[in-house]
């Protein structure tokens, strides 16, 4: 596909959409760290000077710094699950012939469909029907089945475009199994299993629906977001927080993405004959 | 070749894939030392039963035995052969020299004699310098080159290769041929090589296995395939062929007498046809076979008139059509330009006297 | 000798575990899958099954009275309140799926053909924002909308209103526009994938035959990307249908979509089984739009194949 071709050629109002666009998708994120600096309980126009006061605020929340670890723990706990989980499963997958696997696969893929509020209130039946009490292991179990599919749906290429002659080609030259997949394998995938867990931290970190119904005595930060926003004071507070996070969120995903793409060495063969 | 004497010993094999049968009953024996071939289209189980040697696949019957032992129970990487897959299958993640190391590191050698062996590899494949490289670098010839290499430098008794050329141009794959076949020469261990072409086949081997549909159609040397192939499915899959309906007509003082259409009556060798008088046979003649003559004078006596159709120019050669009577399909006529050609099509329409020796005429097995 | 054998020259023997594993592949297989799948089963059929029972219970106090009854369908189905809510979800929905597909499709066009360098880069920009905090995305929208918001005193210190818009916030319009914001990049991935797949070769001979770029696109272009376009509806269709976040923060009482009747059941309220008897007609009236929008798919798919 050449630049000059006639099918590409440049279409200005297209571009100018695109544009557009990009700027109406990110301006309305890009409000919240904009009044975050702004000098003034109120978030309107026109701006009331620059200030860090609302930053400097959170710092001394005990509250919020509590909720903070808590969603650091569950979220690490669930994105070291979730990519284990979802690397035997990417392997399962590709590697075996297996009857029905598109369907359990669908399956897996579930929760990306159906409502939150759906899977939140029957996690909660099930759990209050087990005696079990309502705690931040409840909300863990809550996010891995959130976060499952995202871990899949990032090693399921991964693992798709990993030729098994290599393997094989590994097996052929005399290493036995294991050996194979700690030389040849894993560091193929590696790129894909740090996608995954980052990806899946911070979909768990952020998730809030799940957290909504399934927590005890101990929120986690989206729940402290969420007690807060009934009061308009704290608004900026609120703002400097969600800045602070989404930046935070925004990296983290971008590595995820960037990185699960690079090293996406193209495994499989050129000109196969058939 | 006993199965003690053989280097790879297949016995009654087969190999099943649910219903699908992909291998049946299949026996051959492959000597130390020999460039053996499979040769035959896709889906004939030549793959499938190269992966079986290799360990990749088992058998649903029968034993392989490699240097007189059964490798039924023995997986891959403990069997002595090693094997060049067909997309080369070079680990990205490494570069030349470690991919070449790479079956060695679990031997524990000291550093410097693994560099050395590396070495050595890389003059043999002609790739001196290269071990640096990365495996995303390397062209396409490269990378055979550095499987090669990397499954050679490990001392296999079998070199197991999965029509390793198929990815090359023609150019390079004829190169390539030659390089393979002068390595096998030096290097003197056992190749046993899959493809689909029989040019490439017929050039390469000592011996080939033509198969189909799972069996060995036949088992010879190139030039006996070639030359006296035993079914009408060999001799149409190795070479362009010619085929004729025949009659045995007489038999008599050590010959055997034939009308064969087209070509009127032939005789042959008594011992060419074991059929009775008045039994049908198939017989076949290689286009390069038919000799043509521009003119009756210029032609021997018995020579068969007939006339050219078409003519396809080749180059080094070109391919007539000519219609002969009593035969409703025209000849192939293979001939060497070794007259200066103007213009090759100057001859359709033309008269054409063909000749031929009558030990030429090869019957088939009916099939 | 080959580097296979050992010393004495014999075959290394392989060990129990090899040749059970080398026997069976397919067992190998489950047991790698297993665990996956044994979460997920937990995580969905066994509380979904609960979810089920419990909608033919009936609260008694602070438990559950267990005998079995469709009291709370029969009050779903004749109390018009929950049908209105149902009714007003599916439309909301069914809008800001039509105003999310309609405007990321020029836009995934565009990555799809005009972009030819780092296209992977342009849709990690444009979906990045759908990984990140839903709440927090949400309320920018509703620090956006609001009476005092962004919008409002923008106006007004530009003197283009007099008084604030009171409708921009708490009615359905503003949860259209959240949503249709925030699931923009659900829409743009599978139009995306399906442009992108359209061989350009086949414009080139609509070119060739006389088509202009309007024709070209009508009856080629927009044809062949109607299995992306069927695939972004179904994806957003049925998650904000359940919505709960976008109309507990911008919808305001107009706003509230059956995904706050829900919560309610189970907060304030306290009808546990009345919730669960809603959720599953959710869920049954979404599978249902499921099962349309799948025999939707396969008669685009047959009629292009």
């Amino acid at each position: 596909m050449s630049d000059g071709s006639y099918i590409q050629r440049p279409n200005r109002p297209l571009q100018v959409y695109a544009a557009l666009f990009l700027i109406v998708l990110y301006v309305p994120i890009l409000f919240l760290p904009l009044f975050s600096f702004n000098a003034s309980i109120y978030v309107r126009f026109p701006l009331e000077g620059f200030t860090t006061e609302w930053y400097r605020q959170l710092f001394q929340r005990d509250a919020l710094w509590a909720a903070f670890r808590n969603s650091l723990s569950v979220a690490l706990t669930v994105s070291l699950i979730t990519t284990a989980l979802g690397v035997l499963a990417a392997r399962a997958v590709t590697r075996y012939r297996l009857p029905g696997q598109s369907a359990i696969v669908t399956f897996i893929m579930l929760p990306l469909v159906v409502p939150g509020i759906i899977l939140g209130v029957a996690l909660l039946v099930l759990i209050s029907r087990l005696g079990v009490p309502l705690s931040l292991y409840t909300v863990t179990l809550g996010h891995l089945i959130v976060c499952l599919p995202f871990s899949v749906a990032t090693l399921l290429p991964r693992f798709e475009g990993f030729d098994r002659s290599m393997e094989e080609a590994s097996a052929d030259l005399g290493e036995p199994p294991w050996s194979t997949f700690w030389r040849v394998t894993f560091p193929i995938v590696f790129p894909g299993v740090v996608a995954s867990f980052l990806l899946t931290f911070t979909v768990s970190f952020d998730e809030f629906i799940m957290a909504f119904f399934l927590s005890g005595t101990d929120p986690t930060l989206p729940m402290y977001i969420w007690s807060q926003l009934r009061f308009p004071r704290e608004f900026p507070s609120v703002l400097a927080l969600s800045s602070m996070i989404l930046l935070v969120s925004f990296l983290m995903v971008f590595l995820a993405l960037w990185i699960g793409r690079l090293g996406a060495v193209d495994t499989r063969s050129e000109g196969r004959v058939e | 070749m006993t199965a003690i004497s053989a280097m790879i010993s297949v016995r009654n094999v087969g190999k099943s894939f649910g219903t699908f049968r992909a291998v049946e009953d299949l026996s051959l024996d492959i000597a130390p030392g020999e460039f053996f071939t499979l040769l035959g289209a896709s889906g004939c189980g030549k793959t499938t039963l190269l992966r079986m040697i290799a360990g990749f696949e088992g058998t649903s019957a029968g034993e392989i035995y490699i240097d007189g032992q059964p490798m039924s129970a023995v997986p891959p990487y403990l069997r002595p052969v090693n094997m060049v897959f067909q997309n080369y299958a070079i680990f990205p993640h490494l570069n030349v020299r470690d991919n070449i190391a790479y079956g060695l590191r679990r031997l524990g050698l000291p550093r410097a004699k693994q560099d050395a062996m590396v070495d050595e590899m890389l003059d043999l494949v002609a790739m001196p310098g290269y071990g640096n490289r990365r495996a995303n670098q390397l062209s396409g010839g490269q990378r055979q080159r550095v499987a090669l290499a990397r499954a050679l430098i490990l001392k296999p008794k079998v070199l197991l290769l999965d029509e390793p050329l198929g990815a090359l141009d023609k150019r390079l794959r004829e190169q390539m041929q030659l390089e393979l076949r002068r390595l096998q020469r030096s290097v003197g261990i056992t190749f046993v090589f899959v493809t689909h072409d029989q040019e490439e086949a017929l050039t390469l081997s000592d011996r080939i296995a033509v198969m189909a549909g799972g069996k060995i159609l036949q088992l010879d040397s190139p030039a006996r395939l070639y030359e006296a192939p035993r079914s009408r499915k060999v001799a149409s899959f190795i070479g362009n062929m010619n085929f004729f309906d025949a009659r045995v007509v007489a038999r008599d003082r050590g010959r055997v007498q034939l009308d064969v259409e087209g070509l009127g009556t032939c005789d042959l060798a008594e011992a060419s046809t074991t059929a009775p008088v008045g039994a049908g046979v198939c017989i076949a003649i290689r286009p390069e076979k038919l000799v043509a003559h521009v003119s009756e004078d210029a032609a021997p006596v018995a020579a068969l008139q007939g006339r050219i159709e078409a003519t396809t120019y080749l180059g080094e050669r070109s391919h007539l059509h000519v219609r002969v009577a009593g035969r409703s399909a025209p000849l192939a006529v293979s001939s060497q330009n070794t007259a200066l050609q103007q213009d090759a099509a100057a001859g359709d329409g033309r008269p054409v006297w063909l000749s031929w020796d009558n030990e030429s005429l090869i019957v088939l097995d009916q099939d | 000798m080959s580097l296979a054998q050992d010393d004495r020259g014999q075959q290394r023997a392989p060990g129990w575990l090899a040749r059970r594993l080398h026997r069976s592949e397919t067992l190998r297989g489950w047991v790698l899958l297993s665990p996956t799948a044994l979460v997920m089963a937990v995580g969905i059929l066994v509380p979904t099954a609960i979810l089920l029972a419990m909608s033919f219970w009936s609260r008694q106090g602070l438990d559950f009275d267990t005998t079995l009854t469709t009291a709370n369908y029969a009050r779903a189905a004749s109390e018009p309140i929950f049908g209105a809510f149902l009714l007003r979800s599916f439309w909301i929905s069914g809008l800001a799926t039509v105003l999310t597909v309609l405007l990321c499709y020029p836009m995934a066009y565009f990555v799809a053909f005009h972009i030819h360098h780092n296209k992977m880069l342009w849709i990690v920009l444009i979906t990045l924002p759908f990984w990140t905090s839903y709440l927090l995305r949400v309320f920018a929208w509703k620090v956006i909308l609001g009476y005092e918001g962004v919008v409002n005193s923008g106006l007004l210190s530009m003197g283009l209103i007099e008084e604030p818009l009171a409708f921009l916030l708490y009615s359905q319009a503003a949860v259209v526009i959240t949503l249709a914001h925030a699931w923009a990049a659900f829409a743009i991935l599978p139009l995306y994938v399906s442009l992108e797949k359209i061989d350009r070769s086949l414009l080139e001979a609509a070119t060739d035959l006389g088509d202009g770029p309007v024709r070209r696109f009508l009856r080629i272009t927009l044809p062949l990307s109607l299995p992306g376009i069927v695939a972004a509806t179904f994806l957003i269709f049925i998650p904000t249908t359940g919505d709960y976040i976008t109309p507990a923060l911008i919808g305001g009482p107009d706003g509230a979509m059956i995904g706050n009747l829900i919560q309610l059941q189970f907060g304030a309220v306290n009808n546990w089984p009345m919730g669960a008897a809603l959720s599953i007609i959710l869920m049954l009236w979404i599978a249902a739009v499921g099962v349309a929008f799948l025999i939707v798919t396969r008669i685009v798919k047959a009629r292009l194949a």
